[in-house]
């Protein structure tokens, strides 16, 4: 019976369509608001976020920086404002990008082991692993990471402030508790490993198998076959997946806070203790005896996050997007 | 409910004169009931903790709620009286004082220190538990003048320790913090040549070591080998310690030592009845001379007579005797020897409705 219902059903969409969903009706009209409004909503709690931020931040903006180093603690005597962002944007940034360096090659590793090489039931079993990690809260990560991780590190940072003294980044004076941006760095890494993991997994995963088989049957190895035809494919999916744990590593902030012995400076040296500070850890830090004005100048620099995190997320989403009309040939 | 309600209200009306003096508030059945909001210092939070407990459990129908928003935040609410109660690090400064004044009436305002806390200078040095230091070598070693540990300056005090060459790695609260205040506080008093920053809750010295909260320094110092650091001495764990230097003496922290300063100090002159404070001296020989003292804040009438029975209630069993020692064994503070609380007690019973 079904059979014989079923063909009259491709013309009703069509005489819906014409009459601009006047025949909706019931649960189907409510639907479409409900959907609407859940749309809308994001939108509006968007505009809401960055219009307490841009008002609340105002005040700290336009004051002087005699009123800012009055009010704000930490504030640098006889400077802009931007001097005293300055730093703890470049802090963020540096955790972040540094974080990225280290999760991104790990996780396509472990995305082409799931997608290309290991067998089925254990793929399976380790994607559920991966996306594990991403349940664990980051209060847990940071414990984790001052009380074990650190003293584990402090001996490896040594040896490259030791060797590698040379290397900027290695330069300084390496702290004996290992409470710096590279051990900050790592445990971030863990964190946006699985959103890297995952979506590059599922890009890997949509190669088209013709593709695959044309690079085997022209005598490729795996390897190759990956080298030509998976990660020229999956190229632009990985980015954006690296822009999302890019996002992520941004707005981090109890583990940041836990571990990172914090400074004020714009310094590159991420074995050294007291050099750099990330703009959520830093609003984390100072919010609780904050009054006044120093309140304003702490959510003008949440607004700098904000700023740079929709940025990211904007870029990722473009990346996306130009992608899709490349898969589309496909 | 509501008859309930109404009848331990009735029965507070019905008996304004004060039925149950000093602390005993064990009894069960003080009629006492309500909600009770208040906040300020973290750093006696978890002596609140114990304290809220205690209070609750002998008054089943009250809750008692204490919010750490920090030292500030508490004097600022209590000053603008959205807290009936407050905990301070810091005695109200005269100008707060005032407003305080003006806010609670005529009856004045109540400040007392409730909690006191022996900082420990606590560092971690292998095979060394314990080192003599006057207050110009910590003072030293904090601002970065003294690097290592086998520098002439401790080695001087110390001719059985085997000190290594290690450098000295100082770690401070990275945050806004009473502690830190305190400790400055006694820096810039005793040599303040050598600590030449006024006592500030943020950390003055740039580039050094810092974790946020006593736990946090604590780990840190454990971390690292040569570390030093200033915590409450009840939560050091197993890091070795300074004995202090105090007249010709190297004294121990201990809570008797500590609670033994703000014993024997005298009271800052000048201020009403009601409000202690104390001109902490910190030479007083077999006295620990670095010490967090916090204060409690409360007014001395309210509008509404629950909440004067309430801060009432809840202010005489913490400076009761088994207020206190709930507190030293749950926040390893000082218990407030009892010819202070004697002279607290009065003020807090004298709370009434007005």
């Amino acid at each position: 019976m079904t059979t014989t219902d079923s063909p009259p059903a491709p013309v009703a969409p069509v005489r819906r369509r014409r009459s601009s969903g006047d025949t909706e009706r019931g649960f189907s009209r409510t639907f479409r608001w409900i959907a609407t409004g859940a749309g809308a909503l994001i939108l509006a709690t968007l505009a809401a976020v960055a219009l307490f931020l841009i008002v609340r931040a105002w005040p700290a903006m336009t004051a002087s920086s005699e009123a800012l180093a009055e009010a704000v603690p930490r504030y640098p005597d006889d400077t802009s404002f931007i001097a005293y962002v300055g730093p703890l944007i470049f802090g963020t940034l540096l955790a972040a990008v540094l974080a990225l360096l280290i999760a991104t090659p790990v996780a396509m590793g472990v995305a082409l082991f799931i997608s290309h090489y290991a067998p089925r039931r254990l793929a399976q079993a380790l994607g559920y692993l991966v996306d594990l990690l991403a349940a664990i809260p980051s209060v847990v990560y940071g414990l984790w990471g001052f009380t074990v991780l650190a003293p584990v590190l402090a001996p490896l940072w040594t040896w490259l402030n030791n060797w590698f003294g040379w290397f900027p980044l290695f330069a300084g004076d390496v702290s004996p508790t290992a409470r710096t941006m590279a051990t900050v760095a790592v445990v971030l890494a863990v964190m946006i490993l699985p959103i890297i993991t995952a979506v590059s997994r599922e890009v890997f995963l949509q190669t088209p198998k013709l593709h695959e088989e044309a690079a085997l049957a022209l005598g490729a190895t795996r390897w190759e076959m990956v080298r030509t035809a998976v990660l020229p494919f999956g190229q632009s999916g990985v980015i954006s997946a690296a822009m999302l744990g890019l996002g992520r590593a941004l707005g981090e902030t109890m583990a940041v806070l836990m571990i990172l012995s914090p400074g004020f400076l714009y310094s590159f040296k991420i074995l050294q203790a007291a050099q750099q500070q990330t703009i959520a850890a830093y609003i984390a830090l100072d919010f609780p005896e904050a009054s006044g004005l120093a309140v304003n100048a702490l959510i003008a620099t949440g607004l700098a996050l904000f700023v740079i995190t929709l940025a990211v997320n904007m870029a990722a989403r473009a990346i996306v997007a130009r992608r899709k009309e490349f898969s589309g040939a496909n | 409910m509501v008859g309930a309600l109404a009848l331990s209200l009735a029965a507070c009306g019905s008996d304004p004169g004060a039925a149950d003096p000093a602390g005993e508030g064990s009894e069960s059945g003080t009629g006492l009931s309500g909600e009770l909001n208040g906040g300020g210092a973290s750093s006696q939070e978890s002596a609140m903790e114990a304290w809220r407990a205690g209070f609750q459990s002998a008054n089943p129908d009250v809750t008692v709620n204490y919010d750490p928003v920090g030292s500030g935040g508490g004097r600022e609410s209590f000053i603008s009286g959205a807290y009936p109660f407050a905990g301070s690090d810091a005695a109200l400064e005269d100008d707060e004082l005032a407003d305080a004044e003006a806010q609670c009436g005529e009856g004045g305002v109540i400040q007392y220190p409730a909690y006191i806390s022996p900082v420990a200078v606590a560092f971690n040095l292998e095979g060394v538990d314990t080192l003599n230091m006057p207050a110009e070598t910590i003072a030293g070693i904090f601002a970065g003048e003294i690097t290592a540990w086998d520098d002439e300056a401790i080695a001087a005090d110390n001719p059985d320790a085997e000190l290594p060459s290690t450098d000295i790695t100082v770690v401070h609260r990275s945050e806004d913090s009473g502690t830190t205040e305190n400790f400055q506080e006694y820096l810039h008093t005793v040599v303040p040549d050598v600590w030449t920053w006024e006592a500030e809750g943020i950390w003055p010295i740039k580039g050094q070591e810092s974790a946020q909260g006593t736990s946090g320094v604590v780990s840190a110092a454990q971390a690292g080998e040569g570390t030093i650091t200033y915590a409450d001495a009840s939560q050091i764990d197993d890091l070795g310690t300074v004995a202090v230097g105090v007249g010709d003496d190297f004294v121990e922290y201990s809570p008797e030592a500590a609670a033994a300063v703000v014993e024997d100090s005298p009271r800052v002159e000048g201020t009403s009845e009601s409000v202690f404070a104390y001109d902490l001296q910190r030479d007083i020989a077999g006295t620990y001379p670095i010490v967090l003292v916090s204060y409690h804040l409360a007014c001395g009438t309210y509008e509404d007579a629950a909440t004067a029975d309430l801060v009432k209630g809840l202010y005489t069993y913490i400076l009761s005797d088994e207020g206190q020692a709930k507190a030293a064994e749950s926040a390893g503070s000082a218990p407030l020897p009892t010819s202070l609380t004697e002279q607290f007690l009065p003020a807090v019973e004298a709370i009434t409705a007005g």
